[in-house]
């Protein structure tokens, strides 16, 4: 056999090989020191998943996109801890008697980033292009109620409603209806924001960071940071090492499993409820669940805590229909609070159908990802009753378009919660809702108490009246409340000052300084 | 008639009308797979609140993102866009395609360069090492390296080892910004580091599997038997008879490596928070962003067939045979 005798060359190309991969290594190591140094004489870097795709702030809809311009600009009103309407660039409005007259003062002395004045003019430049349907703004429905906006001296801003509508105060401390300058056009907003938040725009390199700095003049106080910066990783394992390495002081989770691997000696996670909600809708306008009977009984057939447990870890609540903080429903007082299989049947015999029912159920994948085991959970038991479930397991896309047509009998939901019980399904419930039909279900009981609530602004009536909303629903089991899940807000330790809050809410994030590591 | 079987018979305007036709075939596909996925910009965009928008609403949008001229329109469009170098514009950035581009070329050209090279050195060497005693320890022991590397996703050894190296050493330089090699040399070879280790590694695997093959191939021709009998010193023997000639799979498989790092790691990039030309494909998909993807699609598909050319190019230098054709 021929022998190249190479032994002696091979070996010594591959050491020449491995010095040549080690020296990169070297000259990549050479910086390390400072990759590993924190952040805490710098801005607080805050991670987050993707690029805001939006920067205008009432055509937001992505979360990031109201994280961030949340910072940059300023409300009329703000949230105290549980999420109700305190003052904000304007003190707590005074309503007139007849509830359609609502007369907002600013606080004095306001001002933009850019140094021009705050004003009247300012609110109602930015309530009227909101409302103006060729703006296609998403914060427009919260004004459906608004008949005019004037501005008659440049403190006082002035709301006219078309009929009472309780629930339009608690729009006004959401991040969509920011109040925007008057005198710089929205094209040139889009690339360079101007806000009177507690930081300024600064710079933003796309799909890697948005980088905000203090604003001096901010009107709450000095802002604890010398600035923010938004930093975009996508992967969730990449954002956990990067603040335990300390690359990024804070980010928020909704995965118990990421929130449990990120906590560390210099990671503190704080966890709170969320708004947004778990839910099977059921479409009562699909000839299948027509009959209330066959609705009860796929409520009664699902035990809520397996559905939490088995797709979320148990990491949330169960609920009913409303998980605004200040009308939460009580998931107890639903017809069949414990799953109640012999209730079930009883139903499903009520309704003539013994021997069981089909239909299907669209999921999706990629959208969140609790929603195919959801999905899976509560066919395996409504199986158990006799309910033949066909899944229909869609990507993102193709789920939000069966969705937004109503092409489906039952779907597995995250839906949006809201502050206010109103703005959260007055939209679903009432026949004339833009997602009546989305939701299948209509009564006039209904439509005759969400008219009521938006007319009540007596906080304590409105409770009472939502209640009865909430029963309406259960009891005709519009759809099936499951669970809100938990977020999770991991901060370095370094950084005090900083109050979680339900949904996540930054509206604290201004008070947070940092102290170094 | 006569002009294209003139065309078709010269071997350089051949592979150049091949080329052209590749292209024209990529921006078809692309433009019509993107078309048949579900949802559009504006669902993208607005999510479920695009249930809330009229009518009138709905139909300005569908005019102000192009989506209410007929397919054939859009793509004419589009492609006449492209050849005036003209790459369209993304509505999330507001930045020109081609700007985009060209600030995320580099960085995957980086990135590729680097992994290839980690590959080429390791995977070379280790297939002369490995063919240098075939069925001996050092052999087995290679092949058994070289399986492993290969059958480990690289998605999870770059989760693993960066998480690793976080947790441990807090050394996690991807989760600082990023920087270019322009910006901060030191920096951006941080970032580099890992994510160019963890694709050289497995670029390694074929590339080492395709040398120990070619150079046992080699080594059992008669020329080598004959040079070796003349007393060729050993070393000459295995550079100038064996590897040389043995370089053509390897130059192909190093190609087509490269050629697929160039069109973007979409898993590392996304991984190392590498701004790449994966990364800005993905980020178009996910938007629904038709002009982003597929120009930046056409942009890898040029690339692609580049890279072919120059590696057919490349057998040239290294084979006279072909240069002789």
């Amino acid at each position: 056999m021929l022998n190249l005798r190479p032994g002696a060359v091979t070996v010594r190309t591959m050491v020449v090989g491995a010095a040549l991969v080690t020296s990169l290594a070297a000259a990549g190591c050479s910086g390390a020191s400072k990759a590993s140094g924190g952040a805490s004489e710098g801005p607080l870097v805050f991670g987050i998943s993707a690029d805001p795709t939006q920067t205008l702030p009432y055509l937001s809809t992505s979360t990031q996109s109201l994280q961030v311009l949340g910072q940059i600009y300023s409300t009329l009103l703000n949230t105290g801890p549980d999420l109700q309407p305190t003052a904000g660039l304007a003190d707590l409005p005074k309503i007139s008697g007849d509830g359609l007259t609502y007369t907002f003062t600013l606080k004095k002395d306001l001002k933009f980033g850019n140094g021009s004045a705050l004003d009247s003019t300012d609110v109602k430049h930015t309530f009227d292009t909101i409302m103006d349907p060729a703006t296609k703004a998403t914060s427009a429905s919260y004004f459906g109620s608004v008949k005019s906006v004037a501005a008659p001296d440049p403190q006082t801003v002035v709301v006219t409603l078309k009929a009472p509508d309780a629930s339009f105060v608690s729009a006004l401390s959401n991040v969509n209806t920011s109040i925007v300058p008057s005198d710089v056009p929205a094209e040139s907003l889009t690339t360079k924001p101007v806000g009177s938040g507690p930081y300024l725009f600064e710079s933003r390199t796309p799909n890697q960071s948005i980088t905000l700095k203090a604003n001096p003049g901010y009107y709450q106080g000095k802002p604890g940071l010398p600035g923010v910066q938004f930093r975009i990783i996508a992967d969730e394992k990449a954002m956990v090492s990067a603040l335990r390495s300390g690359a990024v002081d804070m980010a928020v989770f909704d995965n118990s499993v990421t929130a449990k691997t990120a906590t560390a000696s210099n990671v503190k996670v704080a966890t709170v409820d969320q708004l947004n909600f778990h839910v099977l809708q059921l479409r009562a306008d699909a000839p299948v669940l027509k009959d209330v009977e066959v609705r009860l009984a796929i409520s009664c057939a699902i035990d809520r805590k397996q559905v939490l447990d088995t797709a979320a870890l148990g990491a949330g609540k169960v609920t009913g229909p409303i998980t605004s903080p200040a009308y939460r429903s009580d998931p107890d007082s639903r017809p069949c609070p414990q799953r109640d299989v012999a209730k079930a049947r009883e139903h499903l015999a009520k309704a003539g159908k013994s021997s069981g029912v089909s239909f299907t159920m669209i999921t999706s994948q990629g959208l969140y990802s609790t929603a195919v085991n959801e999905a899976q959970n509560i066919q395996a038991q409504l199986k158990e009753v006799g309910i033949t479930v066909k899944l229909e397991t869609l990507d993102s896309n193709a789920y939000v378009q069966r969705w937004l047509a109503g092409d489906f009998d039952a779907a597995i939901a995250l839906n949006g919660g809201s502050t206010d019980p109103n703005t959260m399904y007055a939209r679903y419930f009432t026949s004339t809702g833009s997602f009546n039909k989305v939701a299948g279900y209509r009564s006039a009981t209904l439509d005759k108490l969400f008219a009521e609530g938006k007319a009540t602004t007596d906080t304590a009536k409105r409770k009472e009246i939502y209640a009865k909303v909430s029963q309406e629903l259960e009891d005709n089991a519009a759809w099936v409340w499951t669970y809100t899940g938990n977020l999770y807000i991991a901060t370095s330790s370094a950084v005090k000052g900083f109050e979680p809050r339900t949904n996540g809410d930054l509206s604290t994030l201004w008070k947070a300084t940092m102290s170094a590591a | 008639m006569s002009v294209l079987l003139m065309l078709t018979r010269h071997p350089v305007l051949r592979r150049v009308l091949e080329a052209a036709l590749t292209l024209l075939g990529v921006s078809v596909l692309t433009f019509t797979l993107l078309r048949v996925l579900p949802g559009d910009q504006i669902t993208a965009s607005y999510g479920i609140e695009a249930g809330a928008l009229s009518p009138e609403q709905l139909a300005d949008l569908r005019a102000y993102y192009g989506l209410d001229q007929p397919l054939v329109t859009q793509y004419v469009h589009w492609l006449g866009g492209v050849v005036s170098g003209n790459l369209g514009v993304s509505a999330t950035s507001r930045q020109s395609v081609l700007d985009m581009t060209v600030a995320a070329l580099p960085n995957t050209l980086e990135l590729a360069v680097l992994s290839i090279a980690i590959g080429l050195l390791l995977g070379v060497p280790g297939g002369l090492f490995a063919a240098s005693r075939p069925g001996a320890t050092r052999d087995s022991g290679s092949q058994v390296a070289s399986l492993l590397a290969l059958s480990l996703p690289t998605f999870l050894v770059a989760t693993v080892v960066s998480t690793w190296l976080a947790n441990t050493f807090g050394w996690n330089p991807n989760g600082e910004e990023f920087a270019t090699l322009a910006q901060d040399p030191a920096r951006n070879l941080q970032q580099m580091l890992l994510p160019a280790l963890v694709l050289g590694v497995s670029i390694a695997s074929p590339v080492f599997q395709t040398a120990r093959a070619s150079i046992l191939a080699i080594r059992d021709e008669d020329y080598v038997r004959t040079a070796r009998a003349k007393g060729v010193p050993s070393r000459r023997l295995q550079y100038r008879h064996v590897l040389r000639n043995a370089l053509i799979p390897i130059v192909t498989i190093g190609g087509l490596q490269f050629g697929f790092l160039l069109g973007g790691t979409l898993v590392i990039e996304q991984i190392f928070s590498i701004p790449g030309i994966g990364r800005q494909v993905l980020l178009g998909l996910n938007q629904k962003e038709y002009a982003v993807v597929q120009s930046t699609v056409l942009v890898i598909a040029v690339l692609f067939v580049a890279v072919n050319l120059a590696t057919d190019l490349l057998y040239r230098v290294v084979d006279p045979r072909v240069r002789a054709e």
